[in-house]
């Protein structure tokens, strides 16, 4: 348990009773918990997932970390990691899964894709970051990261939770039931945003009264 | 390398001398068949001439001529040279060209990308729909005159990055700060969004209609996709189920459609080579070959002798993992979860090392360049090589087979399950080890021998039951053969330099257009480019092999089980980078 930091630092325990008794608070205790068993969504997009794979398998190995159940379902996962190039097509599917995910969750964008669009941003059927639909968390760079990129993400991702109260996660607050949940994205003659309608409306109108003009 | 001048071997112009025309234009090759006489230059084509597969089909959008161009490339089974021959009609829509379908099945998705991406309409196609893109986008956007919302300038390198840099964010330049682009005044909230009727019509084709007297049960239709854990990546697949039988099955993709041929239009020819390595990601250094191999055509430059050698090692190490990778998805795929696929990762993870110490990436290798490759192969490196061909390798395929090959389960869920046999996968356009499965020794390396594979000694692998077994085991035999070919290699490999030409950011392409090819482990990986001698491609198109072996997954899987689906689809090793590009 030392080995976990699991105890405050000002309670001398005897020596005998170090691995066995810990003396902490709640926080710490539950955060401790949660950051060693985070269940990672099985969900593979692009080349990262690739490199996502590669993190789990014997060289690199993620289970070390407490991160290596991936689960296939969206209802018993704890974290999604966006691994890849996150396309119009695609934006539905992964909304959907998001919201699938109980609370608590998180969001890793993983590689440049994820982040931002990356090389393929400019295409037409791309989506310029997942970060533009759901709430990232933590954000790894390269192309694709390497499994040691990947590792180091997950360890600020830990990081991150145990920083996290119990008095102010989110998915404890009073009346904020289904707090990220994000309204589906619709395919039209291109993605449409339903959050941003009156803005699109209000653009498309204004692109007629200058091109009239 | 001298492009195949025998493409004119063929004399269809003698043939069809009302309908035929050899194509004159300086740089093209092949011929142009007039639209009306299409369908029965084909049938002659595929029948007289013995052209039986139709490899790739894609259409050339030259809105300086008002023409739109729908260019096939046929080949023979038996190896040889090609037949190029084209289409061309006026672009006014709609673009109609009679489809090709009913002579080669090949054509169908090849067809479908082209009426989704270049709008042109092949009539007669029996489910003519959008295929990467969805019902209801706006626009086709390979044509010319159609822009993406991000778009800046028609070609890189763009004024505001070079030679100084002045750039704005994309997003600040678009009305809808974002990239996304919809018609004048439209209203989103009045929107009704295409459903997808028209897919699930598609299935009803092949829906038996109770013919026999047995309990009357409902087709129920199912879902897999796009996130699924063993459709390798986004692919959706809609089937119609009868119990646990497929009665109908169509594929859906497109989910990871990144606009590779768009991108590559506007990209230099170097420029193009790292999003080459985004194709079929565990094999950057094949799809590397390909697209340099399809541009040195171009260019007519040679290539450095000790560069091919280099060449043939990376690839043939890419080969070696991407299958050593395919024995240990299957397994996955079968329920042996992790235990195979962790041999079969921790030899990645070697030859990885390699092609890291080579070119400093670990996957996305952009390693190639035109004449040549960009860094030797340091010392250090060829010791791995060497230790690896000729000591690790082929003691850990042998492991591997010894673990696996007669595992009382595999054998059972392998062995007897029909895949495809030769008639339908040449039919189907299938190629790489499915097609060698069935009996048919096609492989480019052999067929049409490109870089320096005619030097080599090695065995086409080939078996003959087209079963799921003999598709998992031609694996193990094309390692075998892979490392016989690594050894020469290593053995013959001479000093000397790397790259015939000079290092240059920007290469002169003369005008005309090209079709290169290689045998990726996936199967025929080919590029058809089309230089207007700009410093862009003109046209830019991939034909994977992922996405064209997928056409025969429908009629593969009709009458099969529902749990048996994921292992045939294994056998295609489909990667969906290269299939949606």
């Amino acid at each position: 348990m030392e080995n976990e930091k699991l105890s405050l630092p000002n309670y001398n325990i005897p020596e005998d009773l170090e691995n066995v008794v810990a003396i902490t608070t709640l926080d710490r205790l539950y955060n401790w918990g949660r950051r060693s068993s985070v269940w990672p969504l099985m969900f593979g997009l692009a080349c990262c997932a690739i490199e996502m794979i590669a993190a789990q398998t014997a060289r690199y190995d993620m289970a070390r970390f407490g991160m290596e159940v991936m689960r296939p379902t969206p209802r018993q996962a704890d974290m999604m990691l966006v691994s890849g190039t996150v396309t119009k097509k695609m934006l539905p599917a992964i909304i959907r899964l998001y919201n699938q995910m109980p609370e608590p969750k998180y969001v890793v964008a993983m590689g440049a894709c994820a982040s931002s669009g990356g090389p393929f941003k400019e295409g037409y059927n791309v989506v310029a970051g997942i970060d533009k639909f759901l709430p990232v968390d933590v954000y790894i760079p390269g192309c694709p990261p390497t499994p040691q990129a990947l590792i180091a993400g997950m360890i600020k991702l830990q990081e991150k939770i145990d920083k996290q109260s119990i008095k102010k996660v989110r998915w404890y607050e009073k009346g904020k039931v289904d707090s990220n949940y994000v309204p589906m994205p619709v395919l039209g003659p291109d993605l449409i945003d339903v959050r941003r309608n009156a803005e699109i409306k209000q653009a498309a109108s204004q692109k007629t009264t200058q091109e009239s003009a | 390398m001298a492009a195949p001048a025998s493409t004119q071997t063929v004399d269809l112009v003698a043939r069809f001398p009302d309908s035929v025309s050899a194509d004159a234009r300086p740089g093209y090759t092949g011929f142009i068949v007039k639209k009306e006489n299409l369908l029965e230059v084909a049938t002659a084509i595929r029948d007289e001439f013995g052209y039986d597969l139709l490899t790739a089909v894609t259409g050339v959008d030259y809105i300086a001529e008002n023409k739109m161009e729908v260019v096939y490339h046929a080949y023979k089974t038996t190896g040889g040279a090609g037949l190029t021959f084209k289409v061309q009609v006026d672009r006014v829509d709609p673009v109609e060209v009679p489809s090709v379908v009913g002579i080669w099945a090949g054509a169908d998705f090849q067809e479908r990308e082209a009426w989704d991406l270049l709008g042109i309409k092949f009539t007669g196609h029996p489910d003519l729909r959008r295929i990467l893109m969805w019902e209801g986008y706006e626009g086709h956007p390979l044509r010319k005159d159609w822009k993406e919302p991000f778009f800046e300038e028609e070609a890189k390198p763009f004024k505001s990055r070079w030679p100084d840099g002045q750039h704005t964010f994309a997003e600040n330049k678009n009305p809808f700060r974002d990239n996304l682009k919809f018609p004048e005044g439209f209203d989103p909230e009045a929107y009704q969004p295409e459903n997808e009727d028209d897919l699930y019509a598609s299935l009803e084709r092949f829906r038996s209609k109770g013919e026999n007297d047995r309990l009357k049960t409902d087709h129920i239709v199912v879902n897999m996709g796009p996130h699924h854990p063993s459709t390798h990546g986004v692919l959706r697949v809609a089937v119609t189920l009868d119990g646990e039988t497929i009665t109908g099955l169509k594929p859906v993709m497109g989910y990871l459609h990144r606009n590779h041929d768009k991108i590559g239009e506007r990209n230099t020819y170097l420029q193009i080579i790292p999003y080459t390595d985004r194709l079929d990601y565990f094999n950057s250094m094949s799809n590397n070959f390909g697209y340099v191999t399809t541009i040195e055509k171009l260019m007519k430059i040679p290539v450095a002798e000790r560069a091919e050698y280099i060449r043939v090692i990376m690839a043939e190490l890419s080969r070696i993992q991407n299958h050593l990778i395919f024995i240990g998805m299957l397994m996955n795929d079968l329920g042996t979860m992790y235990t195979p696929s962790l041999y079969a990762f921790e030899e990645r993870e070697l030859v990885l090392d390699i092609f890291e110490a080579v070119s400093g990436a670990r996957m996305m290798c952009n390693y190639f360049r035109f004449g040549g490759v960009v860094r030797d192969i340091p010392d250090f490196a060829m010791q791995k090589i060497k230790d690896l061909v000729f000591d690790r390798l082929p003691a850990k395929t042998d492991e591997m087979e010894r673990f696996l090959n007669e595992n009382e389960v595999l054998v059972a869920r392998l062995k007897g399950i029909h895949v495809l046999n030769a008639e339908d996968a040449i039919k189907y356009s299938v190629t790489g080890p499915v097609l060698r499965a069935a009996g048919v020794p096609y492989d480019l390396r052999r067929a049409e021998p490109y870089s320096v594979y005619d030097r080599f000694d090695f065995d086409v692998a080939v078996r003959h039951n087209a079963d799921m077994m003999d598709n998992y085991l031609i694996r193990f035999d094309e390692i075998r053969q892979s490392l016989r070919i690594l050894e020469q290699a290593i053995k013959q490999i001479p000093e000397g330099p790397i790259n015939s030409q000079k290092p240059a950011y920007q290469v002169r392409v003369p005008a005309g257009e090209a079709y290169g090819r290689i045998e990726s482990p996936k199967g025929e990986l080919g590029f058809y480019v089309v230089s207007n001698g700009k410093p862009n491609p003109y046209r830019y198109h991939v034909r994977p092999a992922s996405f064209v072996n997928l056409q025969a997954v429908e009629s593969m899987c009709i009458g099969a089980k529902i749990a048996d689906f994921v292992a045939l689809l294994a056998m295609f090793d489909i990667v969906m980078g290269e299939l949606d590009r």
